[in-house]
């Protein structure tokens, strides 16, 4: 009896997906975009020393230039970027049916919610 | 083809991020601002001048600052201690540059003028960064000055028709046309020895490394 074997990226890393979850994901991938263009901007700020003196703006230095905005010497908006990129990849790699990369997507997604929360603590009661 | 697309997609994206991050921040890159060696000291005529420390000091580290900008205020206290520090190498210069957004910035740099012109210019300047957290929220920040200037020794009389009148405001127009003539659109912004110190400098660690490479300069034999 001949055994039949499916193409391995199928096998291991890739299944069909339904139309409705392929368009899922890349609304996922494409708002991440808009995250990354944002978190990108801001790194470079502060890169640039933007955020040491924010124009003289008041809001604007009690927010990036606090203490909470670096964490470990890194600039928050430096991680954003990363954590942003990392969405893209993940939501990507899903819409072409990697399976890990819905696991990966989703733990992602869920640390940046609970940082989104941890920062909105941080403005509203911290600074 | 298809099985490399999404490894395409993402380097892809990845590539343009660091392409115009990199655009971006050239586009953005502090640019080194200099004081013209001719206009050094500026126009004395005009100008206020606020000097402490030593005409003969190996370094100037002359600041444009306004009072209601919460970084100035944040470098302040550590610019105190540089100045104690470094003694009779360092001379301080304070320009008044008030932005129209601070809603009591320009009546502050009034205040520090109309003290200067009763020889306690430095004492209200120093006043004003402390209590920058209670009279940048006031209602009516003129009557805090006013209790300020009560607590300087000022003569009030004489300290309140000064704010009001035109030799203040003719000194901080003059401050505020020199720093544009030199580039500063932001306070504070920072000149060691006319060489302008980047935003991102402006922290006391960084502050007292370019005063300490501004020293080693002065040390050196002039060949």
């Amino acid at each position: 009896m001949l055994s039949q074997s499916k193409p391995r990226t199928q096998q291991s890393t890739a299944v069909a997906l339904p139309r409705g979850t392929v368009i899922f994901y890349a609304v996922v991938a494409l708002i991440s975009l808009a995250g990354l263009a944002d978190a990108t901007y801001l790194t470079v700020q502060n890169l640039a020393g933007e955020t040491a003196i924010c124009g003289g703006s008041s809001d604007c230095f009690r927010v990036l230039g606090s203490v909470y905005s670096k964490i470990a010497g890194i600039p928050v908006a430096a991680i954003g970027t990363v954590a942003y990129f990392a969405v893209f990849t993940f939501a990507t790699f899903a819409a072409f049916a990697y399976q890990r990369a819905r696991t990966f997507l989703a733990v992602t997604v869920f640390l940046m919610f609970l940082s989104t929360l941890w920062f909105l603590y941080v403005q509203a009661f911290l600074l | 083809m298809r099985r490399f697309l999404p490894f395409i997609i993402v380097g892809l994206v990845g590539f343009i991020t660091i392409i115009g991050g990199v655009i971006l921040y050239r586009a953005n890159r502090p640019v080194a601002l200099t004081i013209p060696r001719e206009t050094a000291l500026g126009n004395e005529k005009r100008e206020s001048m606020h000097v402490r420390g030593p005409a003969e000091a190996p370094v100037t580290l002359e600041e444009f600052g306004d009072f209601q900008c919460p970084p100035c205020g944040t470098i302040s206290g550590p610019l105190l201690e540089i100045e104690k520090d470094y003694g009779p190498k360092l001379r301080v210069i304070f320009r008044n540059f008030p932005f129209p957004n601070h809603e009591h910035a320009m009546e502050a740099a009034y205040a520090a003028e109309a003290a200067g012109l009763q020889g306690r210019y430095w004492e209200m300047h120093d006043l004003l960064y402390k209590e920058q957290a209670n009279w940048s929220k006031a209602p009516d920040a003129k009557q805090l000055f006013v209790s300020y200037a009560k607590i300087l020794g000022l003569e009030l009389d004489r300290f309140e028709a000064d704010v009001a009148g035109p030799t203040v405001k003719a000194r901080i127009t003059a401050d505020q046309e020199r720093g544009k003539s030199l580039g500063v659109n932001a306070t504070p912004s920072i000149f060691i020895n006319n060489q302008g110190v980047p935003a991102k400098s402006l922290n006391p660690t960084a502050l007292r490394a370019a005063i300490d490479e501004a020293l080693k300069e002065k040390e050196k034999p002039t060949s």
